[in-house]
């Protein structure tokens, strides 16, 4: 288990050179992600949604928001054709171009608020599982904020505080950020909870005993010695944590409560579409599907890195 | 603290006696941390309840409105009242409604009212909602649960088998799908093509034969289905991670070396022991799924609590919404609780100390 600040930095090194024989930890890791078929499958289908969510829009550059009305009075609600790959909206509205642009936005917004929760909860984790003092009052915190109802708080937040950030930063930017802010702040328990565990047992392991025995100080045993050996539990909670990011985004803008209109997120696409599914059924199944696809193959990476991670099955 | 019980009951349950009242006295400062959260989120937020209100009121008639309403007080008055009207007025209210008895004064008694629907009780607005959102939850989570375990448990002791296999697929998708995906999946395949079951749920529907309780069925399957899948799929994977743990132990194979029968062993020896933490976890899960139905019922615009709230929320009916959502953070509490407890009691080893 002991992983020293060599074994960090010698992990590029390892990768570049192949014909050495020197076995790293995260060498491992990867032989062992590599030997789970679903995992794989998950990266797969991730990278292609990312890149084509990057990329889409620079190659098929409709404008989202243009209404096809204007050219043609019979282009709304249009099933898949050679002219609309996806579709048009009820207004007229190409549904590819507003999917890319919508998973832009969806994505952006699980990767900061992974971070958010994820920079929060190692914070709390880590602060509690080593300093005791600090152990009681911060877990009676991480408590009280698992008793906190997260869906309807998240609506009421929300709700209340959107104008006023509307107002200061803007539409977009000060939407995105609150809903960034407030998903990250009512997510980073479970990744505390784990965080913490980790600590609390590494910091009796016979290399911290050592460490602390030559006279390490408190913060370089937490940093060098301590940290990297809970990155296995921050990684998959991190990778977890998108899709759960990702999830609650598209709940709170499929109850209308999420972005504005005229950001069409992949949850906000269902929403707005979702009373049209007599009239044009690919509306919502596009959207839909993306979201699926995503949040299933990050959980799959999840559950081949929780295997791959996990120590005891190291051969 | 032991003279709070009597000495005759068994050391076990005893034991259970002291630790739950040990917890229900921490419950109260819980419960007090988070109605104050609640209430600082939803008082300190900008924006003004009177804004709703239609543009020709006059401003000084404005500052009458808010002041009536008691919003000039200072916040800690504010919170007290609430914290008065909310853990002392409601329940008083709530046992005369129930027994049909008159406790002090009830008319003069202050009550938690709705902004939005001009002084109505908040309370008999929730509870109007409540049967709609406990039928579906409810039936939900049965589904789920008859679902999930054998499921589960099947997985377990055929690991790696195809049954294994698919049954693992289907519950990572399944839990990986969001319910307002599914929700509406199934409205396009069941209510738009097949036209078998109806694609809004009917609140008004009254049940008094056997056609309109078939109605209520018919109407009741998709959001039950929707909601028990995802639930299912959950419990499957824990029941089947639960019992892969036990398979292994001495105990099994103490029983197994014993001659019993492969179904034996299964039902009477690791079924048992895997099930105390499923059981938990069930409880555990009550509280999320009634958030879960929050979606849910905006799907297919079942007249229960989450629309209620999504309502609230819409008109800024404050009270209504720090109602609602305390009632949710009770409930977390509550089977928190009741998740130990019988964690407690399934499971001897457990020691309340």
């Amino acid at each position: 288990m002991a992983v020293g600040t060599e074994t960090a930095s010698a992990e590029n090194l390892a990768s570049e050179l192949p014909q050495r024989q020197h076995r790293t930890l995260w060498g491992d890791v990867w032989l062992r992600f590599r030997r789970h078929n679903l995992a794989n499958v998950g990266v797969v289908v991730l990278v292609l949604l990312v890149v084509g969510v990057l990329a889409g829009p620079l190659i098929y550059t409709v404008d989202p928001e243009y209404s096809f009305i204007v050219d043609d009075i019979d282009s709304i609600n249009q099933p898949p054709s050679v002219k609309y790959p996806m579709g048009t909206d009820d207004l007229g509205r190409d549904t590819l171009a507003r999917n890319l642009f919508g998973g832009r936005i969806s994505l952006a917004v699980g990767v900061v608020a992974m971070f958010v929760s994820i920079t929060f909860g190692t914070l709390v984790g880590v602060l509690s599982g080593f300093f005791r003092r600090l152990d009681n009052p911060l877990m009676r915190f991480t408590d009280l904020m698992l008793a906190l109802p997260s869906l309807p708080l998240l609506l009421v937040i929300i709700m209340l505080f959107r104008d006023t950030l509307k107002a200061l930063l803007g539409p977009e930017l000060g939407i995105f950020l609150l809903v960034v802010l407030v998903i990250g702040i009512l997510g980073w328990m479970p990744t505390a909870r784990v965080v913490r565990g980790s600590v609390l047992s590494i910091k009796e392991k016979e290399f911290v005993e050592a460490a602390v025995s030559v006279g390490t100080r408190e913060p370089v045993i937490l940093w060098q010695h301590i940290l990297p050996n809970v990155l296995s539990p921050i990684i998959v909670s991190a990778t977890l944590g998108v899709a759960a990011a990702i999830l609650t985004e598209s709940a709170l803008s499929f109850l209308g409560l999420g972005f504005p209109s005229n950001v069409p997120t992949w949850g906000r696409l269902l929403f707005e579409n979702k009373d049209f599914i007599t009239q044009n059924p690919w509306l919502v199944i596009w959207p839909g599907m993306f979201i699926s696809l995503t949040i299933l193959s990050i959980n799959f990476i999840g559950d081949g890195l929780r295997d791959a991670l996990d120590p005891r099955q190291r051969r | 603290m032991k003279a709070l019980l009597p000495l005759s009951l068994s050391p076990q349950i005893h034991a259970v006696g002291q630790y739950l009242v040990r917890r229900l006295l921490t419950i109260i400062p819980t419960l007090i941390a988070i109605s104050f959260v609640i209430f600082a989120v939803l008082d300190l937020a900008p924006g003004d309840p009177t804004s709703a209100l239609p543009e020709t009121i006059r401003p000084e008639i404005r500052q009458q409105i808010r002041k009536a309403m008691g919003l000039d007080e200072p916040f800690p008055v504010k919170y007290g009242l609430w914290m008065r009207q909310f853990f002392i007025n409601e329940p008083l209210s709530l046992i005369e409604n129930a027994f049909d008895i008159q406790i002090g004064d009830g008319e003069k008694r202050l009550r938690v009212t709705s902004w939005g629907s001009r002084g109505v009780p908040v309370m008999d607005m929730i509870l109007e909602r409540v049967p709609q959102t406990l039928w579906v939850v409810g039936l939900a989570y049965l589904v789920a649960i008859v679902i999930a375990v054998p499921i589960g448990v099947v997985s377990a002791i055929r690991q790696y088998s195809i049954f294994d296999q698919v049954g693992t697929f289907i519950s990572l998708i399944g839990y990986s799908i969001p319910t307002f995906f599914t929700g509406l999946l199934m409205i396009l395949l069941f209510s738009v093509k097949l036209k078998w079951f109806p694609m809004i749920y009917d609140t008004n529907l009254q049940i008094v034969d056997w056609n309109s309780f078939v109605e209520q069925l018919r109407q009741s399957a998709m959001p039950v289905a929707v909601l028990g899948f995802f639930q299912a799929a959950i419990l499957a994977r824990f029941t089947r991670s639960s019992m892969l743990d036990n398979i292994p132990m001495d105990y099994v194979r103490t029983a197994t070396a014993k001659g019993f029968r492969e179904r034996y062993v299964v039902i009477r020896h690791i079924l048992r022991n895997s099930l105390i933490p499923v059981v938990t976890l069930i409880a555990l899960g009550i509280p999320a799924i009634f958030s879960g139905a929050i979606i849910t019922e905006q799907i297919f615009r079942v007249n229960g609590l989450g629309a209620l709230l999504i309502g609230a929320i819409q008109l800024n009916d404050i009270p209504l919404v720090q109602t609602v959502t305390f009632i949710f953070a009770c409930l977390i509490v509550a089977f928190n609780l009741i998740a130990d407890v019988i964690y407690g009691i399934l499971d001897p080893r457990i020691r309340y100390s």
